[in-house]
């Protein structure tokens, strides 16, 4: 009987946990989306970069609550939430080393291939026919691109 | 006796009683969800690195910016995938509620509930099938964008390769999940879990489910919105 008590009060429990995850992730992602409206109109730089900083936390948020929630994460033992969690510390690296590198990759180009810089700061009328001729055009210019690029870098 | 040579001998796990406190079938899911999210971040950080090598790029908001049965020229970004966004946070809901009604043995909940979910996949899967089925009749596949860039300048066809590669392996991931539920589904109406005495399986497979659901939290992020 006591047994049963206990087995219900763990059920509401858990029910409870649920409505609130739940509520959060949605409030998380209406936030996110109002953030990507409100970026809509915005041009400078800075205050979009930052804003989207701001996706990213609210992204890597909700990640936390669905691992720890719903995937009952924070609910196993330390060996198991350690197990999962440490060789995935993995993806710090991995991000940072990637998106320096193609970053700096730009850069490069930007100054040491006056093609790669000319490309990217003609204006284009809208394309509609153009779908092959821009496919056959678009694979010289990666070629050129990685044939210059390295060359020229050093 | 016994216990003080444990105590001073050494610290190492000696075996006889799981350290992780979980079934088998479950530690080896969390094993396989490691490797999977290993794959996932290595597409997403691809793009995020030919992104950041590039110039310009497509602005998301003039890609994506319509929805079934929408006027011709119709502007709404961000309106579609808001809703695929949310069928997918909902149906990793019934989700949850399947797993915890098959801990407490309610085998018409786990059913009710595992419906749910087919549902909600079948209709994230669907919402999917129109987006790409528009998008091709754009012009957009891989290896050809019709998109220019935000600034105005000619694009690469980076950014469709990418789109339709990593939507493409996430909605095959959720198609398996669809599969994986509806034979949970069946396992659980022909009483298989009932004979065993446990619902474990559920168990697993509302992992593998809450990680598709989790991948598209980083996919929907990272495409739509910056």
């Amino acid at each position: 009987m006591s047994h049963t008590a206990t087995h219900e009060d763990h059920s509401a429990e858990v029910r409870k946990e649920v409505t609130k995850v739940t509520i959060i992730l949605s409030v998380l992602t209406v936030i996110e989306l109002a953030l990507g409206f409100y970026m809509m109109g915005i041009e400078a730089a800075g205050t979009r970069l930052l804003i989207k900083g701001t996706i990213v936390i609210l992204m890597l948020a909700k990640a936390f609550y669905i691992v720890a929630y719903f995937m009952h994460l924070k609910h196993e033992v330390k060996n198991l939430i350690m197990t999962v969690c440490v060789p995935l510390c993995i993806f710090f690296w991995f991000i940072t080393a990637f998106l320096i590198d193609g970053n700096s990759f730009r850069n490069l180009r930007n100054t040491y291939d006056p093609h790669f810089k000319a490309q990217s700061t003609i204006k284009v009328e809208k394309k509609e026919v153009e779908h092959k001729e821009a496919k056959e055009e678009k694979v010289e210019k990666k070629e050129g691109l990685q044939l210059d690029a390295p060359r020229t870098a050093d | 006796m016994s216990t003080t040579t444990t105590a001073t001998t050494t610290k190492l796990w000696g075996g006889g009683k799981s350290p992780f406190d979980v079934e088998y079938g479950k530690l080896m899911m969390w094993y396989f969800l490691m490797s999977d999210a290993l794959t996932f971040g290595a597409f997403l950080i691809s793009y995020g690195t030919i992104r950041f090598s590039t110039n310009g790029w497509p602005d998301p908001n003039k890609v994506f910016k319509s929805y079934p049965f929408a006027a011709e020229g119709v502007n709404a970004p961000l309106v579609f995938v808001s809703i695929m966004t949310f069928i997918l946070i909902i149906s990793s809901v019934t989700m949850v509620l399947a797993v915890q009604a098959g801990k407490e043995m309610k085998k018409k909940a786990v059913a009710i509930n595992l419906i749910l979910t087919i549902i909600g996949g079948i209709a994230f899967l669907s919402c999917q099938a129109w987006e790409w089925n528009h998008l091709h009749s754009e012009g957009a596949w891989w290896g050809m964008n019709p998109f220019l860039n935000a600034d105005g300048s000619a694009s690469s066809t980076n950014f469709t390769n990418y789109f339709f590669t990593i939507t493409g392996f996430h909605g095959f991931h959720v198609l398996s999940g669809v599969v994986i539920n509806i034979v949970m589904l069946i396992m659980t109406l022909t009483d298989q879990f009932e004979k065993r005495g446990h619902y474990l399986m559920i168990e697993k497979a509302g992992l593998y489910w809450h990680f598709v659901d989790l991948v598209w939290v980083f996919v929907f992020t990272c495409f739509y919105l910056i």
